[in-house]
């Protein structure tokens, strides 16, 4: 590989690192939006800009919507006192963190986010790289991330975040299963017998021209989205961060930036769970069921991949909506809900669809 | 009368928990689009109540005429000692030469002060009161011992329905005849 198109990878790869880590920041800023105006309130509307903010009705507009506010926490989180405490273990205390994050940006670099058709309408997907094993490689790296999470409430040494830890081991192995195999049917439609199409994520999107598959597989969509909110640690599954039982879970001795990454990672799973999901079953950048996008060149590109922000957004909110409405489960209904009721379903839903998809096949 | 509340098994939807999931969106969706309640607070100020108890204050006549006589019942009755008068004489030749007494200084610590009221209840002049002021800052403790001239800004001047010193004066004018 020559210089150049090294550099140009390095550039995408910073391109889309620096998208999805502002998609992060302003979903941290919907978070507390969302969350205040379901409870009542208005939320950060005070953090302003010298320049912009003063511009006098998008500039006061901004402010009030907390545009700004992003930019204040992440400031907090650099410059508050970093407080290691002297009961740590320190190499893996300070790898936690890091361990946390790395995961999320790492599953990035194979979900797809839109479409270029070139001019003799061959379709190139916008993705850092287009891997066959595309949703393997997500599932296999995105459960590195509890790895941060169990070493940070091991490396704590202290009680609240060893709970913590311990909850995230236990929830990450339920709901993993109930994820991989909520997934199988999908991936057996998509590879129905006589057609070509491997574990790549691209071909889940192509394969979603027609109907998406949220409609023709309900039950899958639905288990993948629970183990979702499970595996993200989001209520109603926050178990191992369960900040009215454990403090702050496996973060309590955390501060400063080893916390803001912890912070980010949080979101940064989010983000890439609701891409996934909407790779998976929303049909990625198709704009409507059953409605293809079929616009050619840049100007396609440019709507692919804003039709696929769209969708994540939403999830998003999704995600902070449920956060915001539902209580948290109690740790044994958690267990009990992983192994003795989305297992199962998971498992019924496999074999039904293995059936389907064998009676279609030999009815053709 | 032991209210006996009969609890019916949840049927089969109920125990998947979605209907009350959905129907809990709902509400909070409801919210999101709701008017919001936030008092935005240095912009906007509550509705105090008439009786509310703030800071407590000295105020003037409509004469312009301090109230207090430094008579000291309120530093007496004071249950956090925040009071301290120290009392001092009237001029001779001044107008209200005829008022028996008025603080060379009067000291409040704000540190102290429980906002209890009773100095306002027990001053027999009616010239302590615990007005609308709620918020005090200060950046050392020294800025929380509110002076004589910090207490008579912030009370002002009340309507007074008496004139007790000027019936007084009238008194002694005619000859205080009974």
């Amino acid at each position: 590989m020559d210089f150049t198109s090294f550099l140009i990878i390095l550039a995408q790869a910073l391109a889309v690192v620096v998208v999805l880590m502002t998609f992060c920041a302003y979903a941290v800023l919907a978070e507390r939006k969302v969350s205040a105006w379901i409870q009542g309130r208005v939320g950060p509307n005070r953090t302003t800009l010298p320049v912009i903010g003063s511009i006098p009705v998008i500039g006061t507009f901004l402010t009030r919507l907390g545009i700004f506010q992003p930019v204040a926490d992440g400031l907090k989180f650099l410059f508050k006192e970093d407080v290691t405490p002297a009961h740590v273990n320190r190499p893996y205390y300070i790898l936690a963190p890091a361990l946390a994050l790395v995961p999320a940006l790492v599953t990035v670099t194979v979900v797809p986010f839109g479409q270029y058709i070139t001019e003799a309408g061959e379709m190139v997907p916008l993705v850092l790289a287009d891997l066959d094993i595309g949703i393997l490689f997500i599932l296999a790296v995105s459960s590195l991330g509890v790895y941060g999470i169990v070493l940070a409430g091991w490396a704590s040494n202290s009680k609240y975040p060893f709970l913590g830890g311990i909850r995230a081991t236990a929830q990450m192995i339920s709901y993993e299963l109930a994820m991989g195999l909520s997934l199988l049917p999908v991936f057996m439609w998509i590879n129905a017998p006589g057609t070509d199409a491997a574990l790549n994520l691209t071909a889940v999107v192509q394969g979603q021209q027609g109907w998406w598959l949220v409609l023709w597989q309900p039950l899958s969509a639905f288990i993948f989205l629970v183990a979702l909110f499970a595996e993200t640690n989001r209520l109603p599954f926050d178990m191992p961060e369960a900040e009215t039982e454990l403090v702050g879970g496996f973060h309590t001795e955390y501060s400063s930036f080893k916390f803001g990454l912890f912070f980010v990672a949080e979101y940064a799973h989010i983000v890439i769970g609701s891409a996934v999901f909407t790779v998976l079953f929303l049909g990625g950048w198709h704009p409507l069921p059953g409605v293809p996008l079929q616009l050619e060149g840049i100007l396609g590109a440019i709507s692919s991949v804003g039709i696929f922000t769209t969708k994540v957004a939403l999830l998003v909110f999704l995600f902070i909506w449920v956060r915001w409405t539902l209580p948290r489960f109690r740790y044994d209904q958690v267990m009990r809900m992983g192994w003795k009721v989305l297992l199962p379903l998971a498992i019924g839903n496999l074999i039904f669809y293995a059936l389907a998809i064998a009676a279609f096949d030999s009815l053709k | 009368m032991a209210l006996l509340v009969q609890r019916k098994p949840l049927s089969w939807l109920e125990k998947t928990y979605l209907p009350q999931i959905l129907g809990g969106m709902r509400i909070t969706l409801k919210h999101l689009f709701a008017p919001k309640v936030t008092l935005q607070y240095p912009e906007e100020r509550p509705v105090l109540p008439e009786n509310y108890r703030g800071v407590p204050t000295l105020v003037k006549d409509p004469n312009g005429r301090e109230k207090c006589v430094s008579c000291q019942l309120c530093e007496f009755v004071c249950p956090p000692k925040a009071i301290r008068i120290w009392p001092g004489e009237i001029p001779e030749n001044a107008e209200t030469a005829h008022v028996e007494k008025a603080p060379d200084d009067f000291e409040i610590d704000m540190l102290r002060c429980i906002y209890c009221g009773l100095c306002q209840e027990v001053c027999p002049e009616e010239a302590i009161f615990l007005q609308d002021i709620f918020s005090v800052t200060g950046y050392s403790r020294d800025e929380f011992k509110f002076r004589k001239n910090k207490l008579y800004e912030l009370g002002g001047t009340l309507p007074d329905k008496h004139y007790k010193w000027d019936k007084k004066k009238e008194a002694a004018f005619r000859g205080n005849e009974h």
